[in-house]
């Protein structure tokens, strides 16, 4: 008896203590930052000027740095070299053409019936119809030489990733000392936004399509190297076993027993490299990538919206496209053909395209219509829809217009201010106690090293401007995501409905959910935050569907038997078991959230997205580069902190 | 028995832990239970010896965490044991280098595993032909071996098939004719049958036994089955908790378990089909011979002959193969070697 009160005093003293504690700290931060200014605002004088030292640094290495005559620029000048022949090569091949030898390029009739070709190959008719379909969408509307040239650049820089990727991948593997470095180096990737990417690459390698390519590269090898080690590690041990009992070296075991088998995992990777590089390629055109992109860009910049809902839907349609025949790729099994084929069945994908290609360049020969549609035989509606959504917004505007002041005005603007007042300490208190209270010393230490960063940088401002940002976002992307992602699992029609959007989602490069926020709110905090939502919502739902409908169904079954209605199953059994996963979902949302906040600086905002778009034009390596590294530390202390609770959840549960 | 023997294992452990070779030498090779739990240790497999004769089914039996599918990755290195020694055909394994370990694989060791290993994206023939492939061995050549094999194993006109396309059944004939390939002179057998479906099992088992007639190789067969054991095995070693409790004939192991975990297989196991009338028989006759129709012959089961002599009035006579008398059988012996002598 003495025992159970015992306890029940001390874990209450224990609830007691964590709000004790985090009350404190926030006490003591707040009177530190009335009794001294520098604990509002870390002291100008006190900045460490990183920033310069990278700038300086990179400059050097770009212009000066080497050994006696060979300098570092030759390299990365071979190095661009290098990689420019593969890309000359396509672009001759899809859109230039080699005159001198009298070569025109690809007939655009070839290339439309060509991908029809591959669709049926890969995946049977259904698939033909819809990639020759979208690619005639890129003919007919004017737009064929601008995706030739996207095209161009993901051609040749999928095949460079998934090489780099695979072989990293392969080395973790062997290595230990290799997945100790490699691993965190991925992590740290992952959570640094494309953009910050392009700035060192800009002073190494200059602007244009090989540095494009080159950022796009290097953003779109670690899911390749992810993907090999998960499939590497994932492979039977009955199989590895019997390829080492039938007698092979390891270099046999690995390229005819192991890669083989993880063939899945692989071309998986391979999907995810090429839905990444065409979300890089239009980010890319910022450093001078011409294409799609570029298009794009310049179309959102002078707010001729109907062009740029053109160009962004070929963009989506390439990446739907690609998309959609990786994964029938991925997907493809192994069947013996019944009987002996003939061998002009077995090759008839090929003789197909050889004649479309004879009978093209033909055609071509006879009118050139066929080897590109003249413009006066494209149609665009983007003018149309330009006097279409200038009426739209005229009229609409006066409506949205007091809803959109009244959110900003009365709730993101005092929310911003209360970011922006908090002083440093709390912040930082704040943080290291959470991370110790979830996940000990190492997860505190790691934390608040990071935000610490952020302070001594001179970041401070423009990052919680972007917490500001993501924090309000999350929030809205949760009372959305989470009711649509409870209706799915309660209804598995509305389920095949919603994950099929999600995945549709996905697949759109995060630039293009500028296009429709832009064209109803015009600029601001709120269309910031909107955009973001469009981008950042589809893991809160996916991972609630997900969470929801993995509770074990015995646990479903006890709550019925023991009377729970419906409501009180959901809230007092279902969603407590799903919710580590749920946060998890969280998590990724935060991670999206912060990948579009670098985009959303393109449409104007203070935070560090901004910091590293100014960068870009004036070459300051150091700003674009820290600002990157800012927005992954907050990535890095959001992920440690969610990933530290649901484990720790999922232990008490006892689940996986 | 005067059989050559082709594998030897001596004080084979296998032991994870954090430095496992260490920890073996601190304990002069032989550490006790207690070292193990107090070091925090687990011994998968513990002084573990046993031989293998050419040409014999050696079945090791156990439940699942008993060591019995360590000790055949230790023969195979597919696991490389702590300590002990092993042979094979009187060549120390554990001394192999790499490449000799791809050698032996390649010429004298095949191996059959419980859930196939089969190769996904390869066919039938492809998946048969694989060890020859890594040989080095032609395209043609390897295809003709390969062929032979699949008709062996009954699977004739599915060489194009790939493994998802098969059933498990189907699926492990293609484990057996691509371990068959290279004609190894040791054949190692993982819980083959496992993953089947009864009926399954049971035709395979008889499979099994078809194409042992047939090739005679040296084998070392793992199962948690005891009936498996006792239809397939010349002998049969049984593991405990990384030990080898028993080894012996089946027979020996149902008539004379060496204690109360052998004995409690051996309960259930069909005595009739295992047990032979020399085994239970008394002594009797002074070495002149018999009609054959009053006797039966030494080697028969007792279950082929419990009828004949339960249906007899007086003891009959056990002959050997030249006919002369060895022994008697009585009704009451018989009874009691059939179903116990607590039986009511």
């Amino acid at each position: 008896m003495s025992d159970i009160t015992l306890h029940n005093n001390s874990s209450l003293a224990q609830k007691y203590s964590v709000v004790l504690q985090f009350a404190a700290v926030i006490a003591f931060g707040v009177l530190l930052a009335n009794l001294w200014q520098g604990a509002s605002r870390w002291p100008a004088e006190w900045v460490i000027p990183l920033k310069l030292w990278l700038t300086e640094f990179f400059n050097w290495l770009g212009k000066e740095a080497g050994i006696g005559d060979y300098k570092f620029r030759d390299l990365t000048r071979a190095i661009a070299w290098f990689l420019k022949q593969p890309l000359t090569w396509t672009e001759y091949l899809l859109y230039r053409g080699v005159r001198s030898w009298g070569m025109p390029p690809l007939p655009w009739v070839a290339i439309v019936v060509g991908i029809g070709i591959v669709g049926h190959w890969i995946g049977g008719w259904r698939l033909a119809l819809f990639s020759a379909a979208c690619f005639l969408y890129l003919a007919i509307f004017g737009l064929w030489k601008d995706s030739m040239r996207t095209l161009s650049i993901v051609l040749v820089s999928v095949p460079v990733a998934a090489i780099i990727g695979l072989f990293l991948g392969i080395w973790v593997t062997r290595s230990k000392r290799a997945a100790s470095i490699i691993t965190p180096m991925f992590d740290l990737m992952q959570a640094t936004p494309h953009m910050a990417y392009l700035v060192p690459i800009v002073v190494l390698f200059g602007f244009g399509q090989v540095p494009a390519m080159m950022a796009t590269v290097i953003f779109a090898m670690p899911p390749m190297a992810r993907c090999t080690i998960l499939g590497l590690q994932t492979v039977p041990s009955d199989i590895i076993e019997s390829g080492a009992m039938s007698g092979c070296t390891p270099r046999q075991l690995l390229w005819k027993v192991e890669i083989p088998s993880a063939h899945q995992t692989l071309m998986l990777g391979v999907n995810q490299v090429i839905m990444q590089t065409l979300a890089m390629v239009v980010i890319a055109s910022l450093v001078g990538a011409s294409g799609l992109g570029q298009k794009l860009l310049f179309s959102l910049q002078q707010l001729r919206l109907g062009a740029a809902v053109e160009q962004g839907l070929a963009i989506v349609l390439i990446a739907v496209v690609l998309d959609r025949l990786s994964q029938a790729l991925a997907h493809r099994q192994p069947q013996h053909m019944e009987v002996k084929q003939t061998w002009a069945r077995r090759h008839r994908h090929i003789l197909a395209f050889i004649t479309v290609l004879v009978v093209s360049y033909a055609l071509a020969k006879y009118s050139s219509a066929w080897a590109i549609l003249p413009k006066k035989m494209t149609i665009t509606l983007g003018r149309d829809m330009d006097y279409a959504l200038r009426w739209f917004s005229k009229e609409a505007y006066p409506y949205i217009s007091p809803v959109r002041d009244f959110i900003t005005v009365e709730m993101l603007i005092p929310l911003r201010n209360f970011f922006l007042w908090l002083p440093w300490p709390v912040v930082l208190g704040t943080v290291m106690l959470a991370g110790w209270r979830l996940g000990g010393a190492s997860v505190a230490g790691l934390t608040g090293y990071l935000v610490a960063m952020i302070i001594i940088t001179g970041f401070w401002v423009p990052a919680m401007l972007t917490v500001y940002l993501v924090f309000s976002s999350v929030i809205i992307c949760v009372l959305i995501g989470v009711p649509i992602g409870i209706w799915s699992a309660r209804n598995d029609r509305v389920a095949r409905f919603v994950m099929g959007a999600c995945d549709t989602l996905q697949t759109f490069p995060s630039f293009i959910y500028l296009i429709p926020v832009i064209m109803l709110f015009k600029v601001g905090d709120l269309s910031n935050i909107l955009a973001i939502l469009a981008y950042a919502s589809v893991p809160a739902v996916r991972y609630t569907y997900l969470g929801l409908i993995r509770v074990p169904p015995v646990i479903n079954e006890a709550a019925l038997t023991n009377g729970c209605t419906p409501r009180q199953k959901l809230w007092k059994v279902e969603l407590p078991v799903a919710l580590p996963e749920i946060m998890l979902g969280i998590n990724q949302t935060i991670m999206m959230a912060l990948a579009m906040t670098a985009i959303t600086a393109l449409i104007g905002s203070r935070d560090l997205g901004q910091e590293i778009y100014r960068a870009l034009p004036t070459a300051d390596t150091g700003r674009g580069l820290l600002a990157g590294l800012s927005i992954a530390a907050i990535g890095i202390i959001a992920d440690r902190l969610i990933s530290a609770w649901a484990k720790k959840r999922k232990e008490a549960l006892g689940v996986e | 028995m005067t059989t050559d023997i082709q594998i030897k294992c001596r004080n084979v452990w296998k032991v994870f832990g954090p430095t496992p070779k260490a920890f073996m030498q601190r304990h002069n090779n032989n550490p006790s239970a207690q070292n193990l739990s107090d070091e925090g240790y687990i011994g998968a497999v513990q002084d573990v010896s046993f031989d293998v004769h050419a040409g014999e089914i050696l079945i090791i039996m156990g439940l699942s965490g008993s060591g019995k599918s360590t000790i055949i990755r230790c023969i195979t290195r597919l696991n490389d044991p702590t300590s002990g020694e092993i042979e094979l055909e009187g060549e120390d394994l554990l001394a192999a280098s790499p490449e000799e370990l791809v050698e032996l694989r390649r010429h004298k060791m095949g191996m059959v595993f419980q859930n196939f290993g089969l190769l996904p994206h390869r066919s039938v023939l492809s998946n048969v032909a694989f060890p020859l492939e890594v040989q080095g061995m032609s395209v043609k050549d390897r295809e003709k071996r390969a062929r032979e094999m699949i008709d062996l194993v009954g699977l004739g006109g599915r060489e194009e098939y790939f493994p998802r396309e098969l059933s498990g059944g189907q699926q492990q004939r293609v484990g057996i004719a691509r371990s068959l390939a290279v004609e190894p002179d040791v054949w190692f057998l993982d819980e083959p049958f496992s993953a089947l479906d009864p009926l399954i099992r049971a035709e395979m088992q008889d499979e099994f036994l078809r194409l042992q007639k047939m090739l005679k190789k040296t084998i070392v067969f793992i199962t948690h089955d005891f009936e498996e054991a006792t239809r397939l095995a010349d002998r049969i070693g049984i593991m405990k908790d990384g030990r080898m409790v028993q080894m012996g004939t089946p027979e020996e192991l149902i008539l004379h378990p060496a204690d109360d975990y052998v004995a409690a297989f051996a309960q259930n196991a069909p005595r009739d089909r295992i047990v032979s009338a020399k085994a239970i028989m008394e002594p009797a006759g002074d070495g002149q011979k018999s009609q054959p129709e009053n006797s039966v012959p030494a080697n028969a089961k007792i279950g082929t002959i419990a009828a004949q002599i339960i249906g007899a009035d007086t003891a009959v006579p056990v002959v050997d193969d030249e006919g002369i008398i060895v022994g008697q059988i009585s009704r009451q012996i018989m009874s009691d070697a059939l179903f116990g002598t607590d039986a009511p």
